[in-house]
C-alpha cells in the first residue's frame, strides 16, 4: 500500500517559489489498478518522480506498506519494490537489450524469459535481444523496451509515466492487453500516469491532477461522466 | 615457466592462461620468448636484424588464429619489438595480440611494439590488441604501440584495440593504406584513470576505388587524466568512410578529440562526428530506480560503452 500524505513540492522561483504539488494525499492499495490523469504542465509526472524519489517533497509524507519512505534515496526505494518506467527513457550506449532487462531483474535472465517480456510489450522478441539500447533504437521502441524492464521485476508499486506515448495503435493494443493481466498477477499495485480511454477503463480507481492538486478522485464509473462533462463544457483543462 | 600471476596477464590481454594447445603463437616475456610455435599454414621466425618476429600466412589459410601476446613483468625493461605480419591472398585469420605491464618497482617499464600487416588480397584479418597495466610499484608503465598496414584489392581488416587499464602512458599511432574494394574497421576503447595520459592518432588513405573505412574510438576519462585523439580519414579515390570519435569525461579529466577529414578526389564521401560528455543524469537515474547505488550504475554504464 502506498500512501501520500499532505504531500507539497515547490521549486525556486519568483519571491516564494512555484508550487509544482499542492497538499496531495491519496491512498493506493494493493492489488489495485490506479490510473492518474489531468492537463499537460498539472503535476502529474513530478508525483510519479516524487513517490520513486527522483524529486524530494518540501512537505508531507510518503508511505510504503507502512513504513515512512519520504527520505529514502531512490536505490533504496527500488529495493523496497518502488519501481518507475521513464516517460523518455534514457538511451545506453553499449548496453544490449538482454543486459538492461537482467539488471532490471537483478540477474541474468534466460533468452526465453526476455523474449516473453518483449512479445509482451508487442516487439519481436529475438530480433531485440542483442540490439543496443542506443540511437538505434526509435521512441516507441525505447518506450517499449522501457516497460519491459519493469515487467522484469517483481514489485509492491509499479509507476508508468505515460506508456502510451509514441507508441502505435497495434501496439497499444498488446500494451492494453498487457497491463490487464500485468494489474491480475505481477505488481501488487499499479499506478498509470495517461491520457488514454482505453488505459482510464483499466482502472479501479482514478485520479485528476490538475493544478497541482487532487481535482477528483473516484472509480472510473464516478469519475468517467464528470471527466466528459468537464470536456464538453471546454473548461481549462482542455486549455492547459 | 610461467609464474601464475604471468598467466593472470595473459588471460586478460589474450583471453589464454598459458601456452596455447593448438594453433600458432609467440610468448613474449621481459624481451625474450617464452614458448613459440608454428604450424603448417601460419609460420612464426624470429627476424635477424632485430628484435621481432616475421609472421608468415599462407594464401587461402581458412579460419586459424595466431596468438602473439607480450608480457613485462622486470621493472625498468624497456622492450622494443618489430612485427611484420604477411598474410597471404584470400586468406582468413584471427590474431591476438596485447601487452600486459606487470610493474612492482620504481624504474618506468615499456613496450613499444612496431606491428606491420601485409595484407594480401581478398585476405580477411580479424585483430585484437589489448593493452593492461598493473603493479603496486612507483615505476610508470608504458606502451607505444605503432601500426601500419596496408591492404591489397578487396582485402578485409576489423582492428579491434583497447586499453583496459592501468597504462601511464601511451601514445599509439596507427596508419593504414587501402587498395581497391579494401575495407578496414578499427574499434578504438580506452580508459585512463589518475595521471595517465593517452594520445591516439590514426591516418587511414583510402586509395583504391571502391574502399571504405570506419573508425570507432570510444573513451572514459577519469580523475585527473588526460587524452587526446587525432583520426584522420584522407580520400584519394572514390571511397567512403567514417570516423566517430565519443567520450565520457569525468572527475577533473581532460579530452581533446579533433576528427579530421579530408578528400582528395570528388567521389570521396566521408563524414566525421565527434562528442565528449559527462555520463548523463537520466542514465543513472534509471538504473537507480532499478536498485542499483549511484557508484554500481556509474561503472555499468562505463562497462557497457566500453565494450
Amino acid at each position: 500500500m502506498l500512501e501520500l500524505k499532505n504531500l507539497s513540492f515547490t521549486v525556486d522561483g519568483g519571491e516564494r517559489g512555484t508550487e509544482i504539488i499542492r497538499d496531495v494525499s491519496l491512498t493506493v492499495n494493493d492489488g489495485e489498478f490506479f490510473v492518474i490523469t489531468g492537463p499537460n504542465g498539472g503535476g502529474k509526472a513530478t508525483l510519479a518522480r516524487l513517490i520513486m524519489g527522483i524529486e524530494r517533497p518540501t512537505d508531507g509524507q510518503i508511505l510504503l506498506n507502512g513504513r515512512e519512505i519520504t527520505g529514502l534515496s531512490v536505490t533504496e526505494r527500488a529495493r523496497l519494490g518502488v519501481g518507475y518506467a521513464f516517460q523518455q527513457p534514457p538511451r545506453f550506449k553499449g548496453m544490449t537489450v538482454r543486459r538492461l532487462l537482467s539488471l532490471a531483474h537483478g540477474n541474468p535472465l534466460p533468452e526465453d524469459v526476455c523474449c516473453e517480456y518483449l512479445t509482451n510489450v508487442g516487439l519481436c522478441s529475438r530480433e531485440y535481444l542483442n540490439r543496443e539500447v542506443d540511437n538505434s533504437l526509435s521512441g516507441g521502441e525505447m518506450k517499449r523496451i522501457e516497460i519491459a524492464t519493469l515487467m522484469a521485476r517483481d514489485l509492491d508499486v509499479a509507476i508508468f509515466d505515460e506508456p502510451e506515448a509514441g507508441i502505435d495503435l497495434w501496439s497499444f493494443s498488446v500494451l492494453v492487453k498487457t497491463f490487464k493481466s500485468m494489474s491480475r498477477r505481477k505488481h501488487k499495485s499499479v499506478i498509470i500516469i495517461s491520457h488514454q480511454e482505453r488505459i482510464m477503463q483499466l482502472a479501479d480507481r482514478l485520479a485528476v491532477i490538475a493544478d497541482g492538486t487532487v481535482a477528483d478522485l473516484g472509480t472510473k464509473e464516478e469519475i468517467f461522466p464528470r471527466l466528459m462533462n468537464d470536456l464538453n463544457d471546454n473548461c481549462g483543462f482542455r486549455e492547459g | 615457466m610461467l609464474e601464475n600471476f604471468e598467466k593472470e596477464l595473459l588471460k586478460t590481454i589474450a583471453d589464454i592462461s598459458g601456452l596455447p594447445d593448438a594453433g600458432a603463437f609467440n610468448i613474449r616475456r621481459n624481451g625474450e620468448s617464452a614458448g613459440r610455435h608454428s604450424t603448417e599454414n601460419i609460420t612464426i621466425e624470429p627476424k635477424k636484424d632485430k628484435p621481432g618476429i616475421d609472421i608468415r600466412v599462407m594464401p587461402f589459410t581458412s579460419h586459424e588464429a595466431v596468438h602473439i601476446p607480450v608480457i613485462v613483468t622486470e621493472s625498468g625493461l624497456n622492450d622494443v619489438v618489430y612485427n611484420d605480419f604477411y598474410i597471404g591472398e584470400g586468406a582468413e585469420v584471427r590474431i591476438v595480440a596485447g601487452c600486459g605491464i606487470h610493474n612492482n618497482g620504481e624504474c618506468d617499464s615499456r613496450h613499444d611494439g612496431i606491428h606491420r600487416f601485409h595484407i594480401g588480397k581478398n585476405a580477411k584479418v580479424t585483430y585484437v590488441e589489448k593493452h593492461y597495466g598493473e603493479g603496486e610499484g612507483t615505476g610508470a608503465r608504458i606502451l607505444n604501440p605503432v601500426t601500419e598496414v596496408y591492404m591489397d584489392e578487396g582485402a578485409e581488416c576489423e582492428m579491434e584495440m583497447v586499453q583496459i587499464k592501468g597504462v601511464d602512458s601511451t601514445v599509439r599511432d596507427t596508419k593504414a593504406h587501402l587498395a581497391e574494394n579494401a575495407r578496414l574497421l578499427i574499434t578504438e576503447r580506452l580508459m585512463t584513470h589518475g595521471a595517465q595520459t593517452a594520445r591516439s592518432d590514426v591516418v587511414i588513405n583510402l586509395d583504391g576505388d571502391g574502399s571504405s573505412a570506419q573508425i570507432i574510438s570510444r573513451s572514459v576519462a577519469k580523475d585527473t587524466s588526460e587524452q587526446i585523439f587525432y583520426p584522420r580519414a584522407v580520400g584519394n579515390s572514390r571511397c567512403r568512410a567514417h570516423v566517430q570519435c565519443d567520450s565520457i569525461i569525468m572527475d577533473s579529466a581532460k579530452i581533446r578529440s579533433i576528427p579530421e577529414i579530408a578528400a582528395n578526389h570528388c567521389d570521396a564521401q566521408i563524414v566525421h562526428e565527434a562528442a565528449i560528455g559527462r555520463i548523463n543524469n537520466d542514465q543513472l537515474t534509471k538504473l537507480c530506480t532499478l536498485g542499483m547505488t549511484p557508484e554500481d550504475a556509474e561503472q555499468v554504464i562505463i562497462e557497457g560503452f566500453l565494450s
